[in-house]
């Protein structure tokens, strides 16, 4: 299926756009995580959380959504 | 004419309405970029008792987006400076300068005094400090945060809905996310940040609207873009603040930033390959896992051992509890080993997976 991933704040600078549409085949959020690492190997040294069809999501749960976001804390103020 | 007028012909406030905002008590943390704001429209709107923290002073690069400050109060202490301006927008109201550093000592006696604590603060220390000192204190929190052109608000720890914790657990490693002050910051973005707060806070006071707690609002400045997500409380991080309650006030500031680890179920990994699996349990200890292909290095060996590691290969490790597992990924990730995570099971969790798995395997066949 054709997964649509958002980026925030710092993600977006280091995958240089904001979105991207991605084709995958994996069940769980974790492994789409693993695919995003791979395509860019920095991403594994940022802090983000996972946001399936605009709801935080575990890592460990399962892909049923097309929209995917990737959410970094802010610390500025 | 009344000074509340506005408002008050706003047949959802009313005079009723601009009682309760007169007799609330809230309190920022931070007179900056999103304090300024936020200061700003709770005081005109007539909040009638309202604290400011801050240990900073004015500088001159802060005129750029701190609207409530001037070449007049250059140097001078922020909380300080913006009590002075804020007393001129509205006299008829309370407002008390605090200008010291909030810590885990002073923030607990601190929010009890107050019903609303907005965090306005610039780094993560400070904000999980608000955050955990909210939940031991029981406080509604007002988060705002903003990098470059983003900004993100929500509203904490209200009505037994989740705090900052339940999105992000752990602080993230001290530098690793920079401030305003180290990449900039569109001047009016904590504006439009620091007025949401304001906003979400009045919502709070008059009880009205849909408000952001359960959601974190995204929102980018060059685009215009809203997200909205939702997010869940989850019981047990609150409860493992809520455990240190009584030693909270004894803890220093920078003992709470900690590594993220990957945490995965051995059940989820069931199926897939490409995955070694590492003990790092002590050689004596057991149940031993027969059934599966496993590395054993001890976690006291570790460093010694990074040989046996597969780089072509994601690492599963685990141990008995799962805590020293998290141990071991936070050393070899300092060590900049890739790809490894820690499993939420202990050995004997895992060995009853695998018996379950490999009877209905066999049923099903």
């Amino acid at each position: 299926m054709y997964i649509n991933i958002k980026y925030f704040g710092q993600i977006a600078e280091l995958t240089q756009t904001k979105e991207e549409n991605l084709e995958f085949s994996g069940i769980i959020v974790s492994e789409l995580v693993e695919t995003l690492y791979l395509k860019y190997s920095n991403l594994r040294t940022k802090n983000f959380q996972i946001a399936q069809n605009q709801e935080l999501v575990s890592m460990e749960t399962e892909l049923t959504g097309n929209d995917i976001a990737l959410l970094p804390p802010f610390a500025g103020g | 004419m009344s000074r509340y007028n506005r408002h008050i012909i706003l047949s959802e406030i009313g005079q009723a309405g601009q009682d309760k905002i007169s007799n609330a008590k809230v309190l920022v943390i931070g007179a900056g970029g999103l304090g300024c704001p936020i200061l700003q429209y709770l005081t005109a709107a007539g909040v009638g008792s309202i604290g400011i923290v801050d240990f900073d002073s004015v500088n001159i690069s802060n005129l750029q987006r701190q609207v409530l400050f001037g070449t007049s109060t250059l140097g001078k202490n922020k909380a300080e400076a913006a009590k002075q301006r804020l007393e001129d927008l509205n006299d008829e109201i309370s407002i008390v300068a605090y200008p010291k550093k909030l810590t885990h000592c002073n923030a607990v006696d601190l929010f009890h005094k107050y019903d609303i604590i907005v965090d306005g603060t610039d780094n993560f220390e400070t904000r999980y400090l608000v955050n955990d000192a909210c939940i031991i204190s029981n406080k509604p929190l007002v988060f705002g945060a903003i990098y470059k052109f983003e900004g993100q608000v929500s509203i904490f720890n209200y009505k037994n809905g989740p705090s900052y914790r339940c999105i992000f657990p752990h602080p993230p490693e001290k530098g690793s996310i920079p401030n305003c002050s180290e990449v900039g910051v569109l001047g009016v973005l904590p504006g439009i940040i620091g007025a949401m707060q304001a906003n979400e806070v009045i919502k709070i006071i008059l009880e009205f609207g849909n408000m952001l707690s359960g959601k974190l609002l995204c929102f980018n400045a060059l685009t215009l873009q809203n997200s909205i997500i939702r997010i869940s409380r989850s019981e047990k991080t609150i409860q493992s603040v809520l455990k240190n309650k009584e030693t909270f006030h004894k803890k220093k500031i920078d003992s709470i930033c900690e590594i993220e680890v990957a945490i995965v179920s051995f059940k989820d990994l069931l199926s897939k390959k490409n995955i070694q699996f590492i003990d790092i349990r002590e050689i004596h200890e057991l149940p031993k896992i027969e059934s599966l292909e496993v590395t054993n290095i001890p976690l006291s060996q570790l460093e010694n051992n990074l040989d046996k590691m597969d780089s072509e290969k994601n690492k599963a490790i685990f141990c008995q509890s799962g805590i020293r597992s998290k141990r071991a990924v936070e050393v070899l990730q300092k060590l900049s080993i890739e790809n490894c995570f820690s499993l939420k099971e202990g050995a004997s969790e895992i060995k009853t997976i695998i018996t379950e798995h490999h009877k209905i395997s066999s049923n099903a066949r």
